[in-house]
This record gives C-alpha cells, structure tokens and sequence, in this order.
C-alpha cells in the first residue's frame, strides 16, 4: 500500500483551500461562494485526517472532528440556502455585489 | 348581665358611622341617615342596662395606662358613676330622637351624608366626654366637639353670615378651652392627677383636714376650669357666640347647642364639683356669673324676633341656672335641671326646626295662627314651654324649683329674687313665641304653613313624654331620689322643701304666661306702649346689652389692627427677604447656566463632533459588499502570519 507522505497531503489541501479561497473571494454568485467556502472546509477536513494519522495521538480524534466539521457545514449550508432563498424573494437577485444593504 | 366594659362600644359605634360615612356617603346617599340612626340607637340600647345598674347603686370604672410621663403613668379609662351614668342616659335617648327628626328635617340637602358624619362624631366625642375618666380625655372629646359645633354651625357655609357664625362660635369657646386646658394642668401639678376618682379622694381628704394642700394653685386651678364652662356654656361674658350659632340646621342648635354640648359645661362643674368645694370663695364667683347669665340674657329673650334666637338666649338663661345651682352647691339640682333641660329645650327647637320646616320663615312677627295647621308641632311645643316656665307637674318645675330652693334655703336672697325674675320673664318671653308663632290671626299671607312628616313628629312626641316624665325621679313623688342619687357622691347641704319657694314659682310662671296672654292676644297695643315708655330697657334688650358691639371695638378691631401690622411687617421684612434671596439664587443661577451652556455641554458636543469626524473616515471600510469583508478578513490573518513568523 502506497503510503502518501504528509507534506503531499498538506500541499494538495493547500491548493484545495486556495481554490476555495479564490472562489469566495471572486465569485458574484452567493451559490458559487457557498460552494466555495464547503471546499475550504473540506481543505481543512483533510489536515485533520492527515495530522492525526502522522502524529502519535489516536487516529480516530481526527476522523471524528472531520465528521463533526462535514455534519455542521451541511446545517451552515441549509441556513446559508435559507438565507439566500429568502434573500432572491426580496431582492430579485443572488449577486453578491448587488446586495449591499449595509453600506455605510 | 352587664358586661361594664361594652360601654366602650357606645361611643366607638357613632364613631365608625362618622368613618364609613364621611369616606362612602357619596355612594350611601340617604342611607347616610340610617347608619348615623343605627349606631345611636345600638349606643343607647348599650347604654340603657350599664345605666340602670348604676342607678341600682352599681359603680363601674376601668382603665389603661395610655402614656408614660416620667415614670408617672397617664391613664385614659371610663368612670360610670351617677352623674356620667345619668348623662349618658340622657345623650343617647335625646341624641337618638334628634338624629331621626334630623333625617326628615335635612331631607334633600346636598350634603346629607356630610351632616350625619359630623352630627356622628359630635355624639362619639359627647359620649367619650361623659364616660372619661380623666380631664385630659375630657378635654380631648371636649375639643372634638368645639370642632364639631364649628362644622355644624358653618354647615351653610355658601351664607357668610353662618361662616363668620361658626368662626365666632370656635374663637370665643377657644377662649374658655385655653382656660380649661391651663386649668387643669395647674391641677395636675398641684395634685398630680387628672383622674376624677383620684382627685375626689385628694379632696375628700382635704376637705376632712387631712392632707394640706396648695389651695392658691388649686384656686388658679378651679377659676381656670370654670373658664372652659365659662365658654362651652355659654356663660357671661363668653356668651355672644350661642345665639349666632343659630345658623347652623335647626337639629344642630337642638342636639349641640341646648341638650348636649353646652351641658357638657355644666357637666364640667359637676365632676370638679369636689374641687370647688375644696377652694374657698370660688362657689360665690361660679353663683355671680350663674346668676348674671341668666337674668341677662333671660332679659334679651324678651325682645328678640328669631323664634331660634329667643330660643338661645333662652338656653344661655337656663344654662346660667344650672351654673347658679353649682354655685349654691347644688350638685343635684344642677344636674337635675341640665337633664330636663335638655329634654325640653330640644323639644323646644326641634319644633322650631319644624316650624320653620313648615312655614320657611324664622321671624316670629311673619308667623301667627299656626295652630290650626301644625297641631301637633304646636302642641308639643306648648308642653315644652309650658316645662321651661315651670308649670306643675312638668319636669322643669321639680327642677328650677330645686334651683329655687337652694337659693332660698342657702339664704342668698338677692339671688333667689334674680332668679324669681328670670323665671318670670322666661315664662314671659316662652309665652309671647307661643301666641305670636301658634295663635292670633296669620300676620303674613305669603306663608303657607303645612305639618311636618311623621318623621319630625314623632320624636317630637317622644321628647314632648320625657319633658313631662322626666321630673318625676326628683319630685316629692319619688321623695327627691334623683338628688340624693347624684349628692351621695359629695358632702352637701340639703335644704327642706318649702312651700312658700314653690308657691312663689308657680306664681311667677302663671304670671308670665297671664301677662304674655293679656298683652299678645287682648291688648296688642301694649306692647309697643310698654317699649316707648322704657326706651333705654327696650334698646337694651333689643340690642343684646350691646355686647357684640363692645367686643367688636374693643377686642376685634384692635386685634384686626394688630394684624394689619403684623401683615405689613410680614409683607415688607419677611417676605423681603425671602423675595431677596430669591433674587439672588436667580442670579447665581444665571451664572451656573451660562457654565453649564457653554463649558459643559462644550465638552460633550466637541466629543460628539470628534466622534462624528473620526467616524466618517473609518465607516468607509464598510462597503456592503460580503466579499470585501472576507478579503479583509483573509488580508488580515495573513498579516498576523506574517507578524508572527516574523517574531519566530
């Protein structure tokens, strides 16, 4: 079996977490930030997985932190889709830059 | 079985009807009557059983201590001797009847409910004064009472004449309270006590040689007390305000101002009796100013027109008897004569009261042949005055002949001769009201007399049985039990009955009334013959020996001087400088305002401003965009990274 090294796994969630970074930042389409923002969090369930598999404490703290990660980003989900359905109800749009109701 | 403590009920009853009627007669309206009515009638049948064990010789007394004065206790309690026993018989029963009449008589006045709370308090305090056992409670319910009396007599308050009444009525009784009020507090240092049974001791002791005392305070003491019954009496000089008291309601003059309260000055006599026993040469001024008051203002009644101001100074007259008997140490007869008194006298107004109820006059020269359409008004009020004059076997006989009596057999002739008079002229002036008001022809047909309710009639009745019963118990018939009963309490000299005193009082009383007869019906023009030919008698009379004229130059208007002095003084000096320093705190505020304004909300507007300004630049980081704040967000952890690493 094929033992990845730590520094390939943390590199490839690195690059995750930038895709995601990037997303957030740049895209207009609330939709396409929320995406963005759950492969962040995916970026980040990966190092934890990785760090307790290389480092001497029990591989299951990781896993388990993973699966509460996964189970709250998919209720931060279902209340960012509330919000943005509730949000195209009143203002007609899901662009993030055409809602700017709290400027100064 | 008597309880002796439930005649601590008699006077809280009345009292919780003042309450529940002065707080709720808005919503009780007429029920207002009926309460006041109740809680009289419930005293009265408490009353009654105590009452008639202490006429069986039962002697109650009970007391708390109320105050602690330097380790001296000062206790309130009830005495029920014989004479708070008879005269709380007396103030229930009369009390009572003249709070019914009074229902029919003040029938759609507006303040109806008012008048029964104040007539309640009135007979709470009366009842409290009779039962006390001790002056300092004695001049409590005393003082309740002035105040009363001041209420009642401005009940009419929108007249001014009943306003200044009742103003004079408090001033000039203040005048013998203040007396009353030293008296007894001279007493108090001089023997230590305020309680009547104590005090009865002390004296009895004195009075048997046994214990020496100051006899100069205790003179100051008696003088000063008789002050008080110089005034709530109605005695000279302090006479003036009883007839203008006339202006209250008519129920009002029969309850206050001839039963109850101007008796609670004899009253007064009568519990210091022992007193002035003990002081020597006091009895001689009480018997001067007795006897003064009653042949003065018997003499006034003459010529007078009000039926109630007749009346009055009928009252005043008879009130000087009582006093004159006190004086002539006829505890009993005194007593006796208070008693009867009141039942006539208030017989007397009540059927004045519905007279006037009737006819809405009180001038005696408008009435006239009343008889016919008020009997019964007109009947009892002949029984009453017929009491009053001294007609055998009508209470007021036994009574004023006991009076007579004592004059006669302490061999104060000039006395007895002043008091023959004054009966004379009082069957007199009763008689010319009676043929002026009852008989003769309607003098003024603009009146159209009617007879009063059975409510007014019936107490009229009531009353019109006990003036004639009521002298029974003193009378021969009953060998005088009624003045050995009250004189058991006090050494006292009695008198044999004599013949010739009572032959020369019925003579005095048939003479009176014959020579009313003759000159107001037969021969009308005597009576103006009879004033022309005594001008300066006539004036006399008619103008009340000028009394309120001389108190009005001598004492009321220096005394207005005197305040219109005090007021400039108080107008000029005090008011200056409460103006001055109001002047200048205005100033000063002036100042504090202007730092206020300007230093102090400087301060804060500047933070304000500052605020404001630094707030304009740094509110532009928020653009509303949600991405602009992540990037910021991403911006600002990377900072720290680097801050970080760079420490590392």
């Amino acid at each position: 079996m094929i033992v990845l090294p730590l520094p390939h796994i943390l590199i490839f969630s690195l690059f995750l977490f930038a895709i995601g970074l990037y997303g957030a930042l740049v895209r207009r389409n609330i939709i396409g930030i929320l995406i963005s923002i759950e492969l962040m969090l995916n970026a980040a369930n990966i190092n934890l997985i990785a760090f307790s598999k290389y480092t001497s404490l029990s591989p299951e703290t990781g896993q388990i932190f993973a699966l509460f990660v996964i189970a709250i980003a998919a209720t931060a989900a279902a209340v960012g889709l509330a919000i943005v359905l509730a949000l195209y109800r009143v203002r007609k749009t899901v662009q993030a830059d055409e809602v700017n109701l709290l400027k100064w | 079985m008597v309880t002796s403590d439930q005649i601590l009920l008699v006077p809280l009853l009345p009292f919780l009807a003042f309450v529940t009627n002065i707080l709720a007669g808005r919503w009780l309206k007429d029920r207002a009557a009926w309460l006041s009515i109740a809680t009289s009638s419930v005293a009265c049948v408490i009353a009654l059983p105590v009452c008639w064990a202490v006429f069986q010789g039962a002697h109650f007394a009970s007391q708390g201590t109320w105050l602690m004065l330097d380790a001296v206790p000062l206790k309130f309690g009830y005495l029920m001797d014989p004479l708070s026993a008879t005269l709380l018989f007396m103030v229930t029963i009369v009390g009572t009847l003249i709070q019914v009449y009074a229902a029919g008589y003040m029938h759609g006045d507006p303040r109806y409910s008012r008048f029964f709370a104040y007539v309640s308090l009135f007979m709470s305090a009366m009842l409290t004064l009779v039962i006390s056992d001790n002056y300092l409670l004695f001049f409590m319910s005393w003082e309740i009472m002035g105040l009363c009396s001041y209420l009642l007599i401005g009940f009419y308050f929108e007249k001014d004449s009943a306003a200044n009444a009742s103003l004079k009525a408090f001033l000039t009784t203040r005048i013998g309270d203040i007396g009353f009020l030293l008296g007894f507090l001279t007493l108090f240092s001089a023997i230590g006590t305020l309680n009547f049974a104590q005090m009865n001791t002390i004296m009895a002791g004195a009075h048997g040689g046994h214990a020496a005392l100051n006899t100069g305070l205790l003179a100051m003491a008696a003088l000063l007390i008789f002050c008080g019954t110089i005034g709530k009496s109605a005695q000279f000089p302090l006479h003036v305000w009883l007839p203008d008291a006339m202006e209250g309601p008519t129920p009002v003059s029969a309850l206050i101002h001839a039963a109850t309260m101007v008796a609670a000055g004899v009253f007064l006599v009568a519990r210091s009796f022992t007193l002035f026993m003990v002081v020597p040469n006091i009895l001689p001024v009480v018997t001067a100013i007795g006897t003064i008051t009653a042949f003065m203002a018997a003499f006034i009644a003459l010529t007078q027109n009000d039926i109630k101001r007749v009346l009055a100074y009928s009252t005043i007259s008879q009130l000087g008897y009582m006093v004159t008997a006190m004086g002539l140490s006829g505890l009993g007869a005194g007593t006796f004569h208070l008693i009867t008194h009141a039942f006539f006298k208030a017989l007397l107004f009540l059927g004045a009261g519905s007279v006037i109820h009737g006819t809405h006059v009180q001038d005696i020269r408008e009435m006239g042949g009343l008889f016919k359409k008020m009997p019964q008004t007109a009947v009892t009020f002949i029984i009453a005055s017929l009491a009053l004059s001294g007609v055998p076997p009508l209470s007021g006989f036994w009574s004023k002949d006991e009076i007579l009596l004592a004059a006669f057999g302490s061999g104060n002739f000039l006395v007895f001769g002043i008091l023959l008079l004054t009966a004379f002229m009082t069957a007199f002036y009763m008689f010319r009201l009676i043929f002026l008001t009852f008989f003769g022809a309607a003098r003024n047909h603009e009146v159209h007399a009617h007879e009063s309710p059975a409510l007014m009639t019936v107490p009229l009745w009531c009353l019109a049985t006990g003036s004639i019963v009521i002298g029974i118990p003193g009378s021969p018939f009953m060998h005088h039990w009624f003045q050995k009963f009250i004189a058991h309490m006090v050494h006292h000299p009695e008198y044999e009955p004599s013949s010739f005193v009572m032959a020369c009082s019925i003579a005095v009383a048939v003479l009176g009334i014959a020579l009313a007869g003759v000159i107001y019906l037969r021969q009308k023009h005597w009576a103006t013959a009879v004033a022309k030919s005594f001008p300066s008698f006539y004036r006399l009379s008619f103008n009340k020996f000028y009394f309120d004229e001389f108190y009005s130059t001598y004492i009321v208007k220096p005394f207005n001087a005197l305040g219109r002095i005090l007021f400039g003084f108080d107008e000029t000096v005090i008011d200056g400088a409460v103006n001055g320093t109001g002047r200048n705190t205005l100033f000063l505020s002036e100042i504090k305002n202007w730092i206020d304004k300007y230093i102090v909300d400087g301060i804060v507007n500047f933070m304000g401003t500052a605020v404001y300004f630094f707030n304009s630049i740094t509110k532009r980081i928020q653009t509303g965009v949600v991405q602009n704040y992540l990037l910021i967000v991403f911006l600002s952890v990377l900072a720290f990274l680097a801050f970080e690493l760079k420490l590392t």
